[in-house]
């Protein structure tokens, strides 16, 4: 009752528990090599003649010197004499091995249709019992055994009598001292010896010329003539292994020598309509070999561009993975690590969750999963909170653990940057592209719900996730916005973390999105990079240096491509007063400091990369950075030239993106402007095509001037107009600045407040009733404008306060209000 | 972000109390900070005023969610308690209900409880009294609202429903988007 029974663990019992039980057969290694421990198998009275044995031979030793020096060679019918006494020996050897009795008469059957072949052999056969001796009628059909066996191994016997004669030297001592099976005689045994000697004669013989061992047949047949049949199979068996041993090392050989003639398909041939994918995949091994030792292996004549060439397209063949990706991921990885990356990113990673430390405990989450069926196991040593999941019964995104949020669902990767990160008590922490909210969760647990969480995401359709499991897991210290990262310092700044988990092209899970494969391309990571690179400025711009615990940014992506990280950071790195840190991770392979022509910053190493393959979680990439200044290095002019140039960089990459940006700033520029807004979204709309560099600029300084105008001055203008010539259009600059001037003078002295952007607005607004002279002086103030615009960032040194936006914006539709009849007094005195 | 009128005020409290009784004073004294309601696109967010201060920053549209939801009114001022206030609602609850281990799945797809699925209750509670659903091993998995007294339960049949669904957490699966 209520015994909690472990079976698994448990000896089973029953009846033959107290029996002694059979211990599992034991087979004999197959080797080649004599075998050594044979003396071990000794029964003890072969033992004892062992002994005897050892001593009779010295004796012996030193007589047959003797002899040697008075006899020349033995007849051959002595040999025939001592034969027998060999076989006995040999068959009390043969019989310490264990031995297959049963195998005897098989082989007689077997073999008897060759018995009579060997002639010879069969006069020197002789009795070959292992007890009685002494019959002879017996021995003969024994003797016949034998001799087939041997007929059989001639065309085997190989490199076998090396064995036999090892065996034989000792065997021939052995019958010396058998005693009672036959009388012994001295002239025998020198006989014997003799024996012994050509056989050993014939040996060397037969080590000369190994290949062909048909000559040493009958050689041979002497002394397989003295072997127990099972022996003999036994001989047989291991010669026929040695040999195929040796022709397995022959092919291989051969496919080496192969290999080293791999043809590389000609440029022109047509291969793949007929390949299938075995074909390719014998193609990359046989290329990768040759790349491994090219001087080697090469084909004359062809170059190893060509090799990596064919290679790639095999790869991208085989895997299915677009060239320009493939391409990428050969210059990343070496070529061995690339096909394990590869093969690595074909099978899904394990599953794993993280435990929601808010609510509960990773052993009492595990303990309760395990009660629902599911098979789980810490992940790791580097997490506390991780757990990675073999199988489950149950499905994990609904049971009512997951319900209640006592976890989340979330890669091994995931958990990376923001141990990489490790947030305080009490910060202020922003996390810039929050959706689903696994790291954001993860960063309000470490904090234990202090301090205050900003969640943002550009997205509205994700941002519901991220509310959604919020709130499951429990989080109150969030705050959770759907802003655009790359204007989150306009919002707000002063944050004592920023972790930025970047929108990337998602290479390193391909795993989980195999389509990444087939649909990346240049311009894709052109796009992604540039987004990153502005995401990342603007990470920083919000982080304070200030900040006592904190001053700390880190970058991740799930992408492996260096322009997508290392080159980031490094733009970073030059652009802003950030150092690299390390992680406080203390795997994965350090941060590319090199990457083709590139050379990124050498503390790039300080970053860390994670692979499928050496790692076994997504492909990611997470640098720390420490922020030690607020000041920007670089001028407030280069700051734009940059955000425009990055701006450009994503707009030309991206048209519709462009207009989307652009209706934004509309829409910050003239959201409460109701009554000007259709008008003004028609116009442009309709002057779209036509719009230039120059008048795109002019929208986005007008944006900023709103911003600023309350400080800004116009009279100011022309002083500054020399500091910041334009190179494109210096001549007409000076100019209209002058017209600017007046203009705005004029207007400074009907309206109390300066209007720098609407010198520009004014033209576009008159052009319905005169279109001709309008668009002329639209060129000439937008040209005007630059000038104007430039001194922006000059004048937005003052304090401003972003907060006050609303304000200026409100001022600023009244500005406009009043600018519009303004402006039709204008023209109208200007005729 | 912005106060909650008088109206809609007492409503939140009278709803709150039906919930969790006279443990509504503990959600507005808090030794950690001030807390407070604020009303945002019709939900009622229950935050730390240090929070809430930060969050002005963000424009109307572009603030998605501060704090805790805990529901959202209706257009004829009616307040609705979404899941996300079970945070705050189950520690606090005065009237519990627990659900036998084989009906917590059924619960958890929005059924109401019938007597065979009712493990434990809490005595003295009555008809219509606001309660919080449990599993077994003390998971809070939602709230409704007593169709019976405690009383009337022991006596109940077992197919009668003895809790009417209100809100569980399956619907973190089932709701997401009408949710937020």
């Amino acid at each position: 009752m209520g015994r909690k029974a472990e079976y698994s663990e448990k000896q089973k019992k029953g009846p033959g528990r107290k029996a002694r039980k059979q211990g599992p057969p034991s087979f004999p290694k197959k080797s080649f090599a004599p075998l050594e421990d044979e003396d071990k198998k000794l029964t003890h009275r072969q033992k004892q003649r062992m002994v005897k044995r050892e001593q009779k031979k010295v004796v012996q030793k030193a007589k047959l010197k003797e002899k040697r020096a008075q006899q020349p060679r033995k007849q051959k019918k002595y040999n025939s004499d001592s034969e027998p006494e060999d076989e006995v020996a040999n068959q009390q050897a043969g019989s310490s091995e264990e031995e297959v009795p049963q195998l005897v008469p098989i082989k007689k059957q077997k073999l008897n249709g060759t018995a009579a072949t060997n002639s010879k052999s069969k006069k020197q056969q002789k009795p070959s019992k292992p007890e009685s001796d002494e019959e002879p009628e017996d021995e003969y059909d024994e003797s016949d055994n034998e001799l087939d066996a041997d007929s059989d191994d001639q065309e085997e016997v190989d490199g076998e009598e090396e064995e036999m004669e090892e065996l034989d030297g000792e065997e021939a001592s052995d019958d010396d001292d058998d005693d009672e099976a036959q009388v012994g005689k001295l002239d025998d045994l020198f006989a014997d010896d003799d024996d012994d000697e050509e056989e050993a004669g014939s040996e060397e013989d037969a080590s000369s010329d190994d290949e062909d061992g048909s000559d040493d047949d009958e050689d041979d047949d002497d002394e397989n003539d003295e072997k127990l049949p099972i022996e003999l199979a036994n001989k047989k068996l291991k010669k026929r292994l040695a040999k195929e041993a040796k022709m397995a090392d022959e092919e291989m050989q051969m496919t080496v020598d192969q290999s080293e003639v791999f043809q590389l398909p000609e440029p022109g041939e047509e291969f793949d309509a007929e390949m299938s994918l075995q074909d390719v995949q014998q193609r990359i091994k046989d290329i990768t070999q040759v790349l491994t030792d090219f001087a080697k292996y090469r084909q004359e004549g062809r170059s190893r561009s060509e090799y990596v060439d064919q290679l790639r397209r095999d790869l991208c063949l085989y895997y299915s993975y677009n060239e320009f990706l493939m391409e990428k991921l050969m210059d990343i990885f070496k070529l061995s690590d690339l096909l394990e990356y590869l093969e690595a990113s074909e099978v899904a990673r394990p599953l794993t969750i993280r435990t929601n430390s808010l609510k509960t405990r990773r052993r009492d989450l595990a303990g309760a999963l395990i009660n629902r069926g599911v098979n789980l196991d810490p992940l790791g040593k580097w997490t506390n909170v991780g757990l990675v999941i073999f199988n489950s019964t149950v499905p994990l995104g609904a049971t009512p653990e997951y319900l209640a949020g006592h976890y989340m669902i979330q890669g091994a990767s995931s958990m990376l940057p923001v141990i990489a990160l490790a947030p305080q008590e009490n910060e202020r922490v922003l996390d810039m592209c929050s959706a689903p909210g696994g790291k954001g969760s993860h960063i309000a647990a470490v904090m234990k719900n202090t301090g205050v969480l900003f969640a943002n995401d550009s997205n509205r359709d994700r941002i519901k996730a991220v509310v959604a499991n919020f709130h499951r897991l429990g989080i109150v210290n969030a705050v959770v916005s759907c802003e655009d990262a790359t204007k989150f310092r306009n919002i707000m700044t002063g944050f004592d973390r920023v972790l930025l988990d970047a929108p990337c092209t998602g290479t390193g899970v391909v795993s989980k999105d195999p389509s990444v494969k087939t649909t990346k391309s240049e311009i894709d990571v052109q796009r992604c990079y540039n987004l990153q690179r502005k995401l990342l400025l603007t990470a920083i711009d919000c982080v304070d240096a200030k900040s006592s615990t904190g001053g700390y940014i880190v970058y991740s992506t799930c992408s492996v491509l260096p322009e997508e990280n290392e080159w980031v950071v490094d733009y970073a790195l030059k652009k802003r007063n950030v150092k690299l840190v390390p992680l406080g991770i203390d795997f994965g392979e350090p941060g590319f400091t090199k990457f083709r022509q590139h050379r990124y910053h050498p503390s790039l190493n300080l970053s860390k990369r994670f692979y499928p393959h050496t790692n076994n979680m997504d492909g990611f990439y997470v640098a720390k950075l420490k922020k030690f200044s607020n000041t920007i290095p670089i001028t407030k002019e280069e700051q734009e030239a940059d955000e425009k140039q990055l701006d450009e960089a994503i707009a030309a990459e991206e048209p519709e993106a462009s207009k989307a940006t652009d209706n934004e700033e509309d829409k910050e520029e003239g959201q409460e402007a109701v009554q000007d807004a259709p008008r003004k979204t028609l116009g442009k709309r309709a002057g779209k095509p036509t719009l230039t560099d120059v008048e795109q600029d002019l929208k986005k300084k007008k944006l900023e001037q709103s911003k600023t105008k309350y400080v800004a001055k116009v009279f100011e203008k022309p002083v500054k107009v020399p500091k910041k010539p334009k190179e494109d259009k210096p001549t007409p600059a000076a100019p209209e600045t002058a017209t600017n001037g007046k203009k705005s003078e004029k207007q400074s002295k009907k309206v109390e407040q300066p209007e720098a952007q609407n010198n520009g607005q004014s033209p576009s607004k008159k052009t319905p009733p005169q279109p001709k002279p309008a668009t002329k002086l639209t060129e000439k103030l937008a040209k005007a404008k630059r000038v104007d615009v430039d001194e922006v960032p000059l004048l937005e040194g003052k304090p401003i306060k972003k907060q006050n936006n609303l304000k200026n914006k409100s001022k600023q539709i009244g500005q406009l209000k009043k600018s519009k009849p303004m402006a039709g007094k204008k023209q109208k005195f200007k005729k | 972000m912005k106060r909650l009128t008088e109206e809609r005020t007492k409503v939140l409290f009278e709803k709150l109390a039906k919930y969790i009784g006279s443990n509504v004073q503990q959600l507005i004294d808090r030794p950690d900070g001030t807390y407070c309601f604020r009303e945002h696109k019709d939900r009622v967010y229950y935050v730390s005023e240090r929070i809430l201060k930060l969050s002005e920053c963000f424009g109307y549209k572009q603030l998605v969610c501060v704090g805790t939801c805990f529901g959202k009114f209706s257009k004829t001022n009616k307040l609705k308690f979404h899941i996300t206030a079970l945070y705050y609602l189950a520690p606090y609850a005065q009237y519990k209900v627990w659900v036998k281990p084989s009906f917590e799945q059924q619960y958890l797809y929005g059924n109401h409880i019938p007597k065979s699925g009712l493990g434990r209750i809490t005595e003295n509670a009555g008809q219509y009294q606001g309660v919080v659903v449990f599993s077994m091993n003390d998971l809070a998995l939602g709230f409704g609202v007593l169709a019976r007294s405690t009383t009337e339960c022991k006596t109940a049949d077992p197919l009668t429903t003895v809790c009417f669904h209100q809100s569980d957490i399956g619907e973190y699966i089932r709701a997401e988007d009408s949710l937020f």
